[in-house]
């Protein structure tokens, strides 16, 4: 652009204007719902991934249909069959298709009730963190003022400790468990989202509609929950989906690291940690299948936040 | 009885009001500030101290360009904005003074018709929502008579009332405007503010809505105060017109009196260079010069360094408003 | 660069005569491709402007006014394309020229003038390293004296202090200075033809009339010929020497700027002069055109204009041929305001 001097004719400015003109005459026959659907599968990698993670999230939630075995009895878990290659066959007469850990569990029912308890743990956390971020975010662009000025320093402060170092001190301090590290989760992750809403929020603020509604006599909350907060979804999926993936990814490493989840209640972090120690010795499938397993699971989710951002964010549009 | 009595009272008067916007130093500014970096707070005076009254019934134009603070005074009229300084009264008592169910009238009362039809409609927002929710919310109707309210108000305004289930993206900009002024209708005003309402219009589409607006003044009996920088469109729909430039009246009257032979240098300038249809291939003579910032407004009357006529008083001494005509008011030192 | 040496010259000789269109398009037709249709934004379009001519090229939105500017530059992008006709510009076609040629001829023969001047401004480039750029891109000239031509050029269009601004960033002017810096860089290589897009639609009124005066003054001088693409046609009424009236992609009137605002003959025209309040007396119901404009996906056959027309009828449902009913007056339609007119 800048070496190609001649400014006045930027040709693909040019053409960028044409398109409003068109869009004014063109009175869109299809619903906003019908063109998101099908600019989303235009992208035959978005739609493979939503596939993979649809089958994947399927499958753990179907977890003790599928599997021969469940990993959290220890009645059925039998030592004997500890860290048998895949394909092996299980004192219970079943084929360990992926074989077993070291404890005797089956592999391929370990990493289905693993997706369970990390995909649960992951979208919970989410859930709870973008129920705060997006009520402080958007009190903060509403509000304005000191009130803004104060909740924003606190997300800044916030967002300059990487999460995995905020979610390893709490979990220190809070002790393992499901519960405690859905709160370490929520409390690393709270400030993207806050962050996220109050910028789309401060956008919208500005907007005509909004002084529409206030000359209306509507009600502050009235307006920041029906009428701003509707418009800010979108950007607020997008970092949802991705922020999602973050949080599987950390509950990971933590219960990788072992201040996590217990022992009892493997997630696929703790199946990986517990196959590390065999790696030397060749037994390589008791971490590579559980750690696959969160690979493929992480790399899909944000496949899909990969392709929920481009069709969502209208500056990228053609 | 009530109409009689208030006769006398305009129904908005604006008294002496101002608007200042203050750009705040941040904590680093401050901090630069303290070092010694000749950082200050920068305030624009974008209304400054405005009195203008208008009765029942009447149609006032506000003209002026960008910068002049027209938008800034409409929206203190419909109470989206408070103003810095004076008080904006509707039928003789202060809208900031106002509580309880006198407020939500005066709330009601004064509505604001928007430019952009696409930013001043919720995308979200179904056009029976958009339309009804605020007469639902504040009980004006129930529940279940919302559905035959908005039929009747989308009627009134010229849209087929089929369409209410839809959303704002799917109308034209002429149609989304009508949404608009159905959401103002809803709540029953007296008083409608449009801010440049059909500036963003096509030409075809805005004598529809100019028509529309003329409609509604016979049917509600509606007062209007009608922003806007285009001058025939403003010469057509008022009967009383204001001038403003840089925050400041500079003349107001009747609409002929002030199209005939505008007194302040200003007004005649705007007045000769808008382009007319019945002015052809003529040799465009305009006023030299920027419209000065509002942040940095020159001294004495805002128009001196523009004007063709400026003597030396101008520059240092600001022009009241005279009364130079019966009903009509100018800021211009040549008046003396 | 035998071609680019040739055109330098040509000039001088084409300008001598008169009769020669700088520009004449003929039946073109510019379709955009979308998932839900054809829009045919350009729809057999023909026109000519002469040596220091001003044609205004009036429309609402949608009637593809703009689209038939960028056509002319060859800025149509996919899913547009120019699907057929021709547009000559000094003899050469363009739709069939190559890139490169286009490139040469764009801010070099032909200019262009946005309505938002920050498409022609880089923001983080000084102007004076724009107009220079912008002269050696098409010219060999050494530094000092494309300053010097930009000097020139920026005092040409009445801005204060020319030397000045020449050393201030975009952002440093406001928005009339810049719409006037954008209009000398579009004078700079002394072009035989500007198509200005809206320039002075987001300008105020004070500062629209004394970019038109410029723009209008530069025109004669200079005997560039012009397009002027505007919504508004008292601005045109009061610039163009000539214009043309577009609706649904296709030219519906063209004339003589006086013949065309006094005497309309096409019921579109009539309608939209009517519509303009300075026409009407004060108070009274405006005469305003029925119905919006059309949707250009899966327009019907026919005349676009005949839902909202009032004199519409089933002959309508042909496409009316462009006649040629008055001397210079072309206009597309079955029952034009002939009477009217030739009182």
């Amino acid at each position: 652009m800048s070496t190609e001097a001649t400014p006045n004719l930027a040709g693909a400015d040019g053409a960028a204007q044409a398109a409003p003109e068109l869009a004014e005459t063109g009175a869109v026959v299809e619903t906003p719902f019908k063109r998101f659907v099908s600019e989303f599968f235009e992208s035959r990698v978005a739609m493979g991934a939503l596939f993979t993670l649809v089958a994947i999230i399927v499958a753990a939630i179907l977890a003790p249909l599928i599997t021969p075995q469940d990993p959290y009895d220890l009645g059925q878990v039998d030592i004997m069959d500890g860290r048998l290659p895949p394909g092996s066959e299980a004192f219970a007469e079943y084929t360990m298709v992926l074989g077993s850990d070291g404890a005797g569990r089956d592999l391929y029912s370990a990493i289905l009730y693993g997706l369970r308890i990390s995909l649960a743990v992951g979208i919970t956390s989410g859930l709870i963190a973008i129920a705060i971020g997006m009520s402080v975010g958007l009190l903060a662009a509403y509000v304005g003022g000191r009130v803004e000025a104060i909740i924003m320093r606190i997300v800044d402060l916030q967002l300059s400790f990487p999460a995995a170092l905020v979610a390893l001190m709490l979990v220190a301090l809070l002790g393992k468990g499901i519960d405690k590290i859905i709160l370490a989760l929520v409390v690393a992750q709270w400030a993207y989202y806050a962050r996220t809403v109050r910028g789309s929020a401060l956008v919208e603020r500005s907007k005509e509609y909004v002084e529409a509604a206030a000359s209306l006599g509507l009600s502050h909350a009235r307006i920041m929950f029906r009428h701003i907060l509707p418009n800010c979804l979108a950007p607020l999926i997008v970092v949802g989906t991705i922020q999602t993936a973050h949080a599987i990814a950390l509950e990971a490493t933590l219960s990788f690291l072992g201040v996590g989840l217990p022992q009892t209640e493997p997630s696929l972090g703790v199946l990986i940690a517990n196959g590390f120690e065999y790696m030397l010795s060749g037994k390589y499938w008791i971490s590579v299948f559980p750690g696959l397993a969160l690979l493929i699971t992480i790399v899909s989710i944000n496949l899909v936040g990969d392709q929920l951002r481009d069709v969502l964010n209208p500056r990228l549009k053609r | 009885m009530t109409e009689q009595a208030s006769s006398s009272v305009p129904l908005i008067e604006i008294q002496g009001v101002s608007k200042r916007f203050v750009k705040r130093l941040d904590f680093a500014g401050k901090l630069a500030r303290r070092l010694g970096a000749g950082l200050e707070e920068e305030t624009v005076h974008a209304v400054d101290g405005v009195d203008l009254s208008i009765a029942q019934g009447e149609v006032v134009g506000l003209v002026g360009e960008s910068g002049c603070g027209k938008s800034t005074l409409g929206r203190m009229v419909a109470g989206i904005m408070p103003p810095s300084d004076g008080a904006v009264l509707y039928k003789g008592r202060d809208i900031a003074s106002l509580s309880g169910d006198d407020k939500l009238e005066a709330t009601f009362a004064v509505q604001m018709i928007f430019q952009d039809p696409f930013s001043s409609l919720n995308p979200r927002m179904r056009v029976e929502d958009i339309v009804g929710e605020a007469p639902v919310v504040h009980g004006l109707v129930s529940g279940n008579g919302k559905s035959d309210y908005v039929d009747e108000i989308l009627t009134k305004v010229g849209l087929d009332p089929a369409l209410k289930r839809r959303y704002p993206h799917q109308f034209s900009g002429g149609q989304r405007q009508r949404i608009g002024i159905a959401r103002a209708l809803a709540v029953k005003p007296k008083f409608l503010v449009c801010d440049e309402a059909i500036a963003a219009l096509d030409v075809s589409i805005q004598a529809q809505v100019i028509n529309l607006f003329m409609d509604l003044r016979e049917e509600f009996d509606l007062t209007y105060l009608f922003i806007s920088h285009d001058l025939s469109v403003v010469e057509h729909i008022s009967e009383r017109v204001v001038i403003m430039y840089l925050g400041r009246v500079v003349e107001a009257a009747q609409a002929e009196a002030l199209f005939a032979a505008p007194n302040h240098p200003y007004a005649r300038a705007l007045l000769s260079e808008v382009p007319r249809l019945d002015q052809r291939k003529r040799d465009f003579q305009p006023i030299k010069g920027e419209i000065p910032s509002p942040l940095d407004p020159p001294p004495g009357c805002h128009f001196h360094p523009r004007c063709p006529q400026a003597f030396e008083a101008c520059s240092s001494a600001r022009p009241m408003l005279k009364t130079i005509a019966p009903d009509r008011i100018s800021a211009c030192h040549l008046n003396d | 660069m035998t071609a680019v040496d040739e055109t330098m010259e040509n000039p001088e000789i084409q300008r001598d005569d008169e009769t020669a269109p700088t520009l004449v398009v003929e039946n073109l037709k510019t379709h955009f491709f979308t998932r839900i249709g054809a829009v045919k934004a350009v729809d057999d379009v023909s026109f000519s402007v002469k040596t220091g001519e001003i044609l205004g090229l009036a429309g609402e939105s949608g009637s593809g006014k703009s689209i038939t500017g960028f056509s002319i530059l060859g800025l149509i992008d996919p899913p547009g394309r120019v699907v057929s006709g021709a547009i000559r510009f000094k003899g050469e076609d363009l739709v069939t020229a190559t890139p490169e040629r286009l490139q040469d001829l764009r801010g070099n023969r032909i200019a262009m003038i946005f309505q938002d001047p920050m498409m022609t401004l880089n923001p983080v480039l000084r102007i004076d390293t724009q107009m220079i750029e912008a002269i050696q891109a098409h010219r060999k000239m050494d530094k000092k004296a494309a300053r010097q031509r930009a000097y020139d050029a920026l005092e040409m269009t009445g801005i204060p202090s020319p030397g000045e601004r020449l050393n201030a960033y975009p952002h440093q002017l406001s928005g009339g200075m810049r719409q006037r810096v954008a209009i000398a860089i579009a004078f700079l290589n002394e072009p035989d033809l500007i198509i200005a897009d809206e320039p002075t639609t987001a300008l105020d009124v004070t500062i629209q009339a004394q970019i038109l005066h410029e723009a209008q003054a530069l025109c004669k001088r200079t005997g560039t010929a012009m397009i002027w693409i505007t919504h508004d046609l008292a601005v045109v009424a009061g610039l163009a020497d000539r214009i043309a009236v577009m609706y649904a992609g296709r030219i519906v009137e063209t004339g003589v700027t006086d013949d065309v605002i006094d005497k309309p003959l096409h019921p579109y025209s009539v309608g939209l002069l009517g519509s303009v309040p300075s026409a009407n007396k004060r108070g009274e119901r405006l005469n305003q055109i029925p119905g919006m404009t059309p949707n250009l996906i899966g327009l019907p056959p026919g005349c676009a204009f005949k839902a909202r027309c009032p004199r519409a009828s089933d002959q309508c449902d042909a496409t009316p041929e462009v006649s040629e009913l008055l001397p210079g007056r072309k206009i597309r339609c079955h029952h034009p305001h002939f009477e009217e007119a030739a009182q």
